[in-house]
C-alpha cells in the first residue's frame, strides 16, 4: 500500500476558524432553543421524567461510590499533613468544606458527564445518521423540544440532587476514615463538619451542579445532533462530547468560583 | 399479494382536494459548496397525481423531497406546498404544514427504540388531543392497510427490510396526509416485496387520491404504476385494459446535471427523442 493512501486533507487556518465559529454558533442556538422551549407548548413532562430516571437513578451507584471514596481519600490524605501540626480534629472541617464547595459538584459532574454526555451524544447521533431526527421533523415534531429540552431539564435537576447525595456520602466516607483508621470521635466529626459549613459554601456547592448539568446535557445533545458520517461519526461525537463536557466543567468551575468569591467574598 | 379491504372513513380527506397544485417548484437552485445540485428547476405536482422522480445517484432527487418538506432551504427560488411558500416559513410554522404531509424515508427511519405501534402512532400521540382508543383504532387501520397488524408490539429491529418499509408507509398515512413523499420505497427490496409496496402506493393514489412524489431508481416500478390501477371491487392492483393509456394520474420527471430534462406522462416518455432519456429507459 502506498504511503499516499493515508494522506489527511489539510484545512486552511481561515477554514478551521470558520468551522469552529460555526460550531459555537450552532451550540449557542441549540442551548438558546432548549431554554426557550420551556416556555412553549407542548412541554414533554413524561419524557423529562423518563430522562430523570435514566440520568438520575441510573447514575446513583457511580455517584455513591465516587462520592464516598472521594471523601474517604480526602480525609486520608489530609490526615498526615494535619497531624504534623497537631490539628487532626480539623479533618471534618476540611472534608466538609472541600466536598460541599468543590469536590462533590466537580466529581459528580465529571461522573455524570462520562456516563450521560456520551449516552446522549451516541443516542442522538445514531438517530441523526439514521434519519430519525429528520423523520421526527417530517412528522411535525420539533426534535429540540422533544429530545433536547427534556434531557437538559432532567440533567440539571438530577445533578443537583446527585451532588447533594455525593456531598453526604463524601462526609460519610471521611467519617469512616476518621473513626476507624484515625480513631477520632464520630460525634465530634459530624458536629465539626456541620458547624464549619456556612451559607456561602452551600450556595456555591448548589449553584455549580445546576451549571454543570446544563453544560453536560447541552454539550451531549449538541454533539449528538450534529453527528455526521455514519457509525464512525457516532463514535467520534461520543468521544468529543465526553472530552468537551469534562473540560467545560473544570473551566466553568473556575469562573463560577471566581465569580462567587467576587460576589460573596472569601469565607 | 392482494391488499386488504379499506376502512371507508380513511378515504375522504385526501380525496376532497381536486384541481390546483399540491406542490410547485419555481426556479429552485441549490448548491453544496461548489457543486450545484439543483439548477433553476421548476415543476408542478397537481392534486391527486403521483410523480416519479428519476435521475442518476447524486442528481438531487432526495434533495427535492427534503426541500418540499422544508427540511432544507434552497439557495434561490420558491417552493409552494399546499399553497404555502415553504422557503419563506419559519421552522416553527413548518411543523404545522408538515403534519399534512407524509414522508417515507429511504431507510425507513423508524424510531428504533419504539415499537411498531408507537412508531405508527407517533404523530397522533404528538397531537395530544386524540384518545388512546382512537389512536389504537387508527394504528390498527393503518397497519391493516399494509398487512402488518401482527407486528404491532414488535420493534423495528425485529422486522425485515420490506416490513420496515411498510411500517414506514403506515406511519406516513396514519393521519391521512394530503401529500405523500416516497424516497426510494422499493430500493434494496426483492421483486415480490417491491410489488407489494408498489401496490400500496397505487392503492394510496387511486383510492385516497393522495398527491405523491416518488423518488425511485427502478423504472419498472414506475411503469407498473403507470399501467395499472387499483380496483376497489377486486381489492387488488390490475393492469389497465388494452388500448387504454395514461388514464391514471401518473407522471415522470427526469433530472440530469441538476436540471429537469423531462416532465410528462408515459405517452410523452415513449415518444421522446432525447438520446439520454431513450438510453435511460432502455
Amino acid at each position: 500500500m502506498a504511503a499516499g493512501d493515508f494522506q489527511v486533507p489539510l484545512i486552511s487556518p481561515a477554514e478551521f476558524a470558520k468551522e469552529k465559529i460555526k460550531a459555537l454558533q450552532d451550540y449557542a442556538l441549540l442551548t438558546g432553543q432548549s431554554l426557550a422551549n420551556l416556555f412553549r407548548r407542548p412541554l414533554y413532562v413524561t419524557d423529562m421524567v423518563q430522562q430523570a430516571d435514566l440520568i438520575g437513578v441510573g447514575s446513583l451507584p457511580i455517584v455513591i461510590l465516587t462520592g464516598g471514596f472521594t471523601g474517604a481519600v480526602l480525609a486520608l490524605n489530609s490526615a498526615s499533613t494535619l497531624s504534623r501540626f497537631g490539628s487532626l480534629t480539623l479533618i471534618a472541617q476540611l472534608v466538609s468544606v472541600g466536598m460541599v464547595t468543590e469536590l462533590g459538584p466537580v466529581i459528580t459532574g465529571l461522573m455524570v458527564a462520562g456516563r450521560n454526555s456520551s449516552g446522549m451524544a451516541s443516542e442522538l447521533g445514531s438517530m441523526t445518521v439514521t434519519e430519525q431526527i429528520d423523520a421526527m421533523r417530517a412528522l411535525g415534531t420539533d426534535p429540540t423540544k422533544k429530545l433536547v429540552t427534556p434531557r437538559v431539564v432532567a440533567t440539571v435537576v438530577m445533578l443537583f440532587f446527585l451532588t447533594i447525595i455525593s456531598d453526604l456520602l463524601g462526609l460519610v466516607g471521611g467519617n469512616m476514615v476518621s473513626s476507624f483508621l484515625l480513631g477520632l470521635d464520630s460525634r465530634q466529626y459530624w458536629t465539626s463538619a456541620w458547624q464549619s459549613l456556612v451559607w456561602r459554601d452551600v450556595t456555591t456547592g448548589l449553584i455549580k451542579p445546576v451549571l454543570f448539568g446544563f453544560v453536560i446535557s447541552t454539550v451531549g445533545c449538541y454533539f449528538g445532533m450534529s453527528t455526521r458520517g455514519g457509525t464512525q461519526g457516532v463514535g467520534r461525537s461520543t468521544t468529543q462530547a465526553v472530552v468537551v463536557a469534562s473540560v467545560m466543567i473544570l473551566v466553568v468551575d473556575f469562573f463560577v468560583t471566581k465569580l462567587l468569591i467576587t460576589l460573596l467574598g472569601y469565607r | 399479494m392482494s391488499a386488504p379491504t379499506l376502512p371507508l372513513d380513511m378515504t375522504a380527506p385526501a380525496a376532497k382536494q381536486q384541481g390546483g397544485e399540491a406542490i410547485r417548484f419555481e426556479n429552485v437552485t441549490l448548491a453544496f459548496d461548489d457543486k450545484v445540485v439543483l439548477d433553476d428547476i421548476s415543476f408542478r405536482l397537481p392534486h391527486g397525481e403521483t410523480k416519479a422522480l428519476f435521475g442518476v445517484a447524486g442528481s438531487g432527487k432526495s434533495t427535492i423531497l427534503k426541500l418540499a418538506l422544508g427540511l432544507m432551504k434552497p439557495d434561490s427560488g420558491h417552493i409552494h406546498v399546499l399553497g404555502e411558500d415553504v422557503t419563506q416559513m419559519s421552522e416553527e410554522a413548518l411543523f404545522g404544514l408538515r403534519r399534512q404531509i407524509g414522508m417515507v424515508f429511504q431507510e425507513s427511519a423508524l424510531f428504533d427504540s419504539r415499537t411498531v405501534r408507537e412508531n405508527v402512532a407517533f404523530r397522533l400521540m404528538e397531537e395530544g388531543s386524540v384518545s388512546e382508543d382512537e389512536i389504537d383504532r387508527r394504528v390498527r387501520e393503518a397497519l391493516s392497510f399494509v398487512e402488518l397488524e401482527r407486528t404491532v408490539d414488535m420493534f423495528p429491529s425485529e422486522l425485515s427490510g420490506g416490513m420496515r418499509r411498510r411500517v414506514a408507509i403506515a406511519r406516513a398515512i396514519v393521519t391521512q396526509p394530503e401529500i405523500l413523499l416516497y424516497d426510494s420505497p422499493t430500493g434494496g427490496l426483492d421483486p415480490v416485496t417491491s410489488t407489494t409496496i408498489v401496490e400500496l402506493i397505487v392503492k394510496q393514489r387511486d383510492v385516497y387520491k393522495t398527491s405523491s412524489l416518488m423518488v425511485t431508481h427502478r423504472l419498472q416500478d414506475a411503469f407498473i404504476m403507470a399501467t395499472h390501477y387499483f380496483d376497489r371491487n377486486a381489492n387488488k392492483m390490475l393492469p389497465l385494459p388494452k388500448g387504454v393509456h395514461c388514464e391514471v394520474p401518473m407522471a415522470f420527471l427526469i433530472l440530469r446535471d441538476g436540471k429537469v430534462i423531462f416532465d410528462g406522462d408515459l405517452d410523452d416518455l415513449a415518444k421522446t427523442r432525447d438520446e439520454y432519456i431513450r438510453e435511460y429507459i432502455a
